[in-house]
C-alpha cells in the first residue's frame, strides 16, 4: 500500500522525552483528522512504547530511540518505534498482562494498553540487538470529501 | 505534574494536575507514599480531574496506593477520572478491583 507522508524522529532515552515523543507523533497524526479520542489513543500507545525503550531496552545507559510514522492512503497511521538495546528474550511473556521486570514503579500493562488502543501490534526483538514495535491504527473518515489529502 | 493534597476528618484527598507518565511517576509515587504515611487516612481519594494525560505509570501508582490503604484497613476511591485515563484504567481492569468514578463531561 502507498503512503502519503512519512516522518522520522530520533532522540536519546531520557524520560523527559516521553512527553516530547507522544506530542510529536500526535502532531503528525493530526493530518489524518482524527477525533480527540483517536489522538489520545495514539499518544498513550507511543508513551508506553517509548517508556519500554527507556526502562527496559537501555536499563543502564542513555542511547537512541527511533520513531518512524507513515500515513497510508486508507487513513491508517503506522508507527514504528525501534531501539538498539538489550532485546526481549521471551516476547510472549513480555506481552502478557501484569508481567514486568520493572519493579514496583511499573504495572506490566504497557503492551496490553498498546494492543487495546491500536488496531494491531507487532513486536520483533533480538537479544543484544534491540527491539522494534510496529503499531497501526485506522483513523475513521469523518467527511465524504477531503480537501488537500 | 503537580500534586495537591487536602485533609478533612480522616479523608485524605490527593489531586493530580498535568501529565502522569513514567517521567513524573517516581516523584509522584514517593510523594503519595509520604502523604499516606504522615496522615494515615481512613479514606484516600485520588482526584484525577486536572490530569491531562495518564499512561500505565498511573496504574502502578494506583495499585501501590490500593495496597497501602489495604494495609491501613482504609478505603480508596479514584474520582473525577477523565476519558483518556478512564480508558487506560479499564484496559487494565482496575475498575473491577477499585472504585473508579468517571468525570462528568
Amino acid at each position: 500500500m502507498n503512503y502519503n507522508n512519512e516522518m522520522n524522529l530520533s532522540f536519546i532515552s531520557r524520560s523527559i522525552n516521553e512527553s516530547f515523543a507522544r506530542a510529536a507523533v500526535s502532531a503528525f497524526a493530526a493530518q489524518l483528522d482524527p477525533t480527540l479520542e483517536e489522538l489520545e489513543d495514539i499518544k498513550t500507545a507511543v508513551s508506553e512504547a517509548v517508556t519500554n525503550c527507556i526502562v527496559h531496552a537501555y536499563p543502564d545507559r542513555v542511547d537512541r530511540i527511533y520513531i518512524r510514522a507513515r500515513l497510508f492512503e486508507d487513513n491508517t497511521i503506522e508507527i514504528v518505534i525501534r531501539d538498539k538495546g538489550v532485546g526481549i528474550s521471551d516476547i510472549d511473556k513480555a506481552r502478557a498482562p501484569m508481567f514486568t521486570t520493572g519493579g514496583g514503579e511499573r504495572s506490566g500493562m504497557g503492551f496490553t494498553i498498546m494492543e487495546s488502543f491500536m488496531d494491531s501490534l507487532k513486536v520483533k526483538s533480538k537479544q543484544g540487538r534491540g527491539t522494534t514495535v510496529i503499531m497501526r491504527k485506522r483513523i475513521s473518515m469523518r467527511y465524504a470529501g477531503r480537501i488537500g489529502a | 505534574m503537580k500534586i495537591i493534597s487536602t485533609k478533612r476528618e480522616g479523608e485524605l484527598k490527593i489531586a493530580f494536575e498535568g501529565e502522569l507518565d513514567h517521567h513524573a511517576a517516581r516523584s509522584a509515587l514517593s510523594r503519595i507514599s509520604q502523604l499516606i504515611d504522615i496522615e494515615l487516612p481512613r479514606k484516600l481519594v485520588l482526584d484525577l480531574s486536572s490530569l491531562s494525560f495518564m499512561d500505565s505509570s498511573g496504574i502502578a501508582i494506583i495499585v501501590h496506593s490500593y495496597r497501602r490503604m489495604n494495609e491501613l484497613e482504609g478505603s480508596l476511591v479514584i474520582s473525577n477520572v477523565p476519558g483518556q485515563a478512564y480508558k487506560v484504567l479499564s484496559a487494565a481492569g482496575i475498575n473491577r478491583i477499585i472504585q473508579v468514578d468517571k468525570a462528568l463531561v
